[in-house]
């Protein structure tokens, strides 16, 4: 490869620029990776355009790697195209044809030019078909990298859903526990329920596990850990909402919650919290007459 | 403080202070014959296996001399860092606040 054939294939591809676009637009129009329901003609016209323009102002400049920082304007514009379409509901597929298919048209225009020397055809096709097939690439790392962005965020989400924590009464407060108990959830859960203690000064928590699909003895030992450090802030807790399942589980296991105070339901649970704290909740008879 | 020994942990507890407490409580709680002893450790942001441990130390010293122990005032992230150290200091009593522990003695003195 001589920068004299690398110059003349740049010079190529600018010159047939608008030609290319064209072909590629309606290459595009047709395939059966077209998405007309996710993304209309006009965006799609001014993708390929952008892409177009960078990947010739690139070429031009003799890199051809895409490491290179020649190629980093297509890379981020890339990028932000991809990621655009990956939150529109684009498969990987689909977002990396979009620079596939720049082949092509790319290609019938190489084959006219060199058609007279094989040799040369042959060296810029292969170093076309690199180049495509890295930025391609590039498209499925950076979709790939937007979906786990997504899936973290959700996660994060989840777990700050999941885990609030209710004043009940004065000086009680509930935690309902939705989903599984692990080693992340836990320490979340930790430290919002003693944050939440100290912020009401509540004498004690009751740990509402109706929510917990499963109590293995790692779940156990979650539980009894943000006991302890209830108990250590002065908090006494219960645990409520102890299903069946989960009581014969226990047993089977051989898991066992110390001295944990355990009730069958949340009212169990806070019946008995009124009463260690020597609150009485009564009926108003005048009301009911 | 009636027969109550309160003590305030105002700095950040290194060894030697610490066995410095607990020398001086022991002594304390017999020349006072105090029945009771608060540990106030609401300044207190960091804690070791060791603290952790003397606390415990000072609370058995303490019921061997016929004085109950209330730590009060644990912060949440102590709280969690000595129960991941398996320090959940078992016969020591717990109080959010000084008030709160000294209701906590008061009852338990009534009856």
């Amino acid at each position: 490869m001589t920068p004299k054939d690398q110059s003349r294939t740049a010079a190529l591809v600018r010159k047939h620029e608008a030609g290319i676009l064209d072909e590629w637009i309606n290459l595009q129009m047709t395939s059966t990776t077209r998405r007309s329901d996710l993304l209309n003609e006009r965006e799609l016209r001014d993708d390929s355009r952008a892409f177009l323009a960078g990947f010739t102002d690139a070429l031009q400049s003799g890199n051809d790697s895409v490491d290179g920082k020649e190629w980093a304007p297509v890379l981020s514009l890339l990028g932000s195209i991809t990621r655009s379409r990956a939150m529109k509901g684009f498969s990987p597929i689909e977002t990396a044809t979009f620079v596939f298919s720049l082949k092509q048209p790319l290609f019938s225009r190489l084959d006219e030019e060199y058609s007279k020397d094989g040799a040369a055809l042959a060296a810029e096709t292969w170093k076309m078909t690199t180049l495509l097939d890295n930025l391609g690439l590039y498209t499925t790392e950076v979709y790939q990298k937007g979906r786990e962005e997504l899936i973290s965020r959700q996660q994060q989400d989840m777990m700050e859903l999941s885990t609030p924590v209710v004043s009940l009464w004065d000086g009680i407060v509930a935690l309902p526990v939705i989903g599984t108990l692990d080693s992340a959830r836990t320490q979340v859960v930790m430290e919002t329920l003693l944050q939440r203690i100290v912020e009401t000064e509540a004498a004690i928590a009751i740990i509402d596990i109706t929510g917990v699909p499963t109590v293995d003895t790692l779940v156990a030992q979650h539980l009894l850990k943000t006991v302890a450090a209830a108990r250590l802030m002065g908090a006494d807790c219960i645990i409520s909402g102890i299903r069946p399942q989960i009581a014969q589980t226990i047993v089977h296991l051989g898991v066992t919650l110390g001295e944990v105070t355990t009730k069958a339901t949340l009212a169990d649970a806070f019946a008995l919290a009124l009463a260690r704290t020597g609150q009485k909740v009564v009926r108003n008879s005048a009301a009911q007459a | 403080m009636g027969r109550f020994l309160l003590v305030t942990i105002q700095v950040d507890m290194h060894d030697r202070l610490a066995l410095a407490l607990q020398d001086d409580l022991t002594n304390r709680i017999v020349s006072d014959r105090a029945k009771a002893v608060l540990i106030d450790i609401s300044s207190l942001e960091i804690v070791d296996s060791f603290m952790g441990r003397t606390i415990g130390n000072i609370a058995a010293m303490s019921r061997v001399l016929d004085a109950e122990t209330v730590v009060v005032g644990m912060r949440p992230a102590v709280a969690i860092t000595l129960v991941e150290l398996g320090l959940s200091l078992p016969g020591v009593r717990t109080a959010l606040t000084v008030e709160k522990g000294m209701e906590l003695l008061r009852a338990g003195d009534t009856t």
